[in-house]
């Protein structure tokens, strides 16, 4: 296949991939949103965060099935959950590990994420479970069908993440975080809890990521290893975002979601590499990311 | 001495395995300016460190208003009342010149409101909106010290605040350190530059190898002079 023409590909095929990305966009930009804020203050990858998306998944899933809880609620008590799980993980294990190189906290998080994959696999099979979606129906726009609720992920994981940005860089709470991201032990001198703000916002992370899991129940199956491959993906937009960097996070998120729509469209084998290779690219040209800044 | 507020007892304290204080003793009364004075490597800025709970292994006795604060972490001693400038100013890159300004929380009533400090620093309420590590050297050095004037802490421990700056800043300096004192301010002062020290301070002990080996009150600076310099080696 030669070079991808755009002019060839009817606009009904192209804008359905574009919206396909920016819909999978939304979900890597408040995931690598979660990984970052948490590698900002906690220096650890984690790589748990996959299976924490898939909790949050399978949290709404339970609360349906068994408890007849809508998703609505689901949104919200969901990630209160996942995020405590988190909470008592940093608590129990990952404070255990800050002062180690990162290699301790990426090998730490990946076990536990086997361990909690296997555990869901073990229970609940590696077949998904369907989850019906809150918002059916659609609209035709003209050259092609928009599903309603596709179009409210996409709405509402940019407001997640414009909130969490804005919380970050224009609150008290925020300047606390970023502080202490520089120098927590100055912060802890001055008053500030430092050790729970690193829980909270490990929290804070951890529901990032269950939040995104609900949202993405009705789109995908719910299943126990739906967020294996995408913490690598996720992952590998952080790293092109700038570790650490927020709005390097959503921003990269979003736009690489795009940018693999529309390499489904001009060259589909290449669709499950185009953000690795975009990732070898900028760390070849910026090690420290598009907007991250170097130390 | 009127109204102990600070002392330090028999205070030691580690760096990995390397032992730096080995029994550090003095204290400071309500309202006093203390310097700690010595050579570079005398542990003074680690008795400060120590005495704010940055420096993990310490033992001994430090007794804030009466009350032991030795095995405290380093945000309940803040809480106490005490705050802490310390020697690289420690400036956020990350936020501005007022969210510097505004991060360390109130812990007391009675602390300095941002009109009053920004009267104090007119070169910061000019710069409130610009990056803190963009500021230059006194400006920064201003910024570390307001900061801390807001928290209601009534003692500040101040490590060489005149580090590297130019005679007229270490001037302007010296008459904000005047001004806290005469609001009523606690100050204990790090400090290699004996003539800027001996300018504000009411007694001065002199620290060598880890401990606090002599005490020299400004009235008898005059007739010591030579001791000291010998002690500071100018």
């Amino acid at each position: 296949m030669g070079a991808c023409n755009i002019f060839e590909v009817s606009s009904q095929l192209l804008f359905s991939q574009l919206l396909l990305g920016l819909i999978n966009g939304a979900f890597y930009a408040m995931l690598s949103l979660g990984l970052a804020v948490i590698f900002g203050m906690l220096n650890v990858i984690n790589f748990t965060h996959g299976a924490q998306y898939m909790m949050g998944a399978f949290a709404a899933w339970l609360m349906l099935t068994e408890l007849d809880i809508p998703f609505w609620a689901a949104l919200v008590l969901s990630p209160i959950i996942v995020g405590l799980f988190g909470i008592v993980l940093e608590r129990l294990l990952l404070k255990r590990i800050y002062h180690l190189d990162h290699l301790y906290g990426f090998l730490l998080t990946f076990g536990l994420a086997l361990i909690i994959e296997g555990l869901f696999q073990w229970r609940w099979g590696s077949s998904g479970a369907p989850y019906p979606s809150p918002i059916p129906g659609g609209t035709n726009l003209g050259f092609m069908f928009l599903p309603t609720y596709r179009g409210f992920v996409v709405v509402a994981a940019l407001v997640i993440c414009l909130a969490t940005w804005f919380a970050i860089e224009r609150t008290r709470l925020g300047a606390y975080l970023r502080a202490a991201t520089e120098n927590p032990t100055l912060v802890r001198a001055f008053g500030i809890n430092v050790p729970r703000l690193i829980t909270l916002t490990y929290g804070l992370g951890v529901g990032l990521a269950a939040m995104a899991g609900v949202l993405a129940a009705p789109i995908q199956q719910v299943s126990a290893l739906m967020g294996v491959n995408l913490v690598l993906v996720v992952f590998a937009v952080v790293v092109i975002g700038g570790m650490g960097s927020i709005m390097g996070s959503i921003v990269t998120g979003f736009g690489l979601g795009i940018v693999e729509g529309f390499t489904k469209v001009c060259y589909p084998p290449a669709s499950n590499t185009v953000i690795f290779v975009i990732m070898a690219l900028v760390l070849l040209i910026k090690p420290a990311g598009l907007f991250g800044q170097t130390k | 001495m009127a109204d102990t507020l600070l002392k330090v007892e028999g205070l030691q304290a580690w760096y990995g395995e390397s032992h730096i204080l080995h029994g550090v003793d003095f204290e400071i009364g309500r309202g006093e300016l203390v310097t700690l004075l010595g050579r570079n490597g005398a542990g003074k800025t680690t008795t400060l460190k120590s005495i704010m709970g940055i420096v993990e292994k310490r033992r001994g006795s430090v007794a804030f208003e009466g009350r032991e604060t030795i095995r405290l972490p380093s945000d309940v001693i803040a809480r106490q009342g005490l705050a802490y400038c310390p020697e690289e100013r420690g400036i956020f890159s990350s936020l501005n010149v007022e969210e510097n300004m505004l991060l360390p929380p109130v812990v007391k009533a009675g602390g300095m409101s941002l009109a009053e400090i920004y009267e104090l620093f007119p070169n910061l309420k000019e710069r409130r909106r610009s990056q803190g590590t963009k500021l230059s050297g006194g400006e920064q050095q201003m910024l570390s010290i307001g900061r801390i004037l807001r928290t209601g802490a009534t003692l500040l421990l101040l490590d060489e605040p005149t580090e590297g700056l130019a005679p007229v800043i270490v001037q302007r300096i010296g008459e904000v350190i005047r001004t806290l004192k005469s609001r009523g301010f606690t100050i204990l002062l790090v400090e290699q530059n004996f003539h800027f020290a001996a300018t504000v301070a009411d007694r001065h002990y002199v620290m060598e190898d880890g401990r606090v080996v002599d005490m020299v009150s400004a009235a008898d600076v005059a007739e010591n002079i030579g001791k000291l310099q010998a002690y500071l080696g100018v």
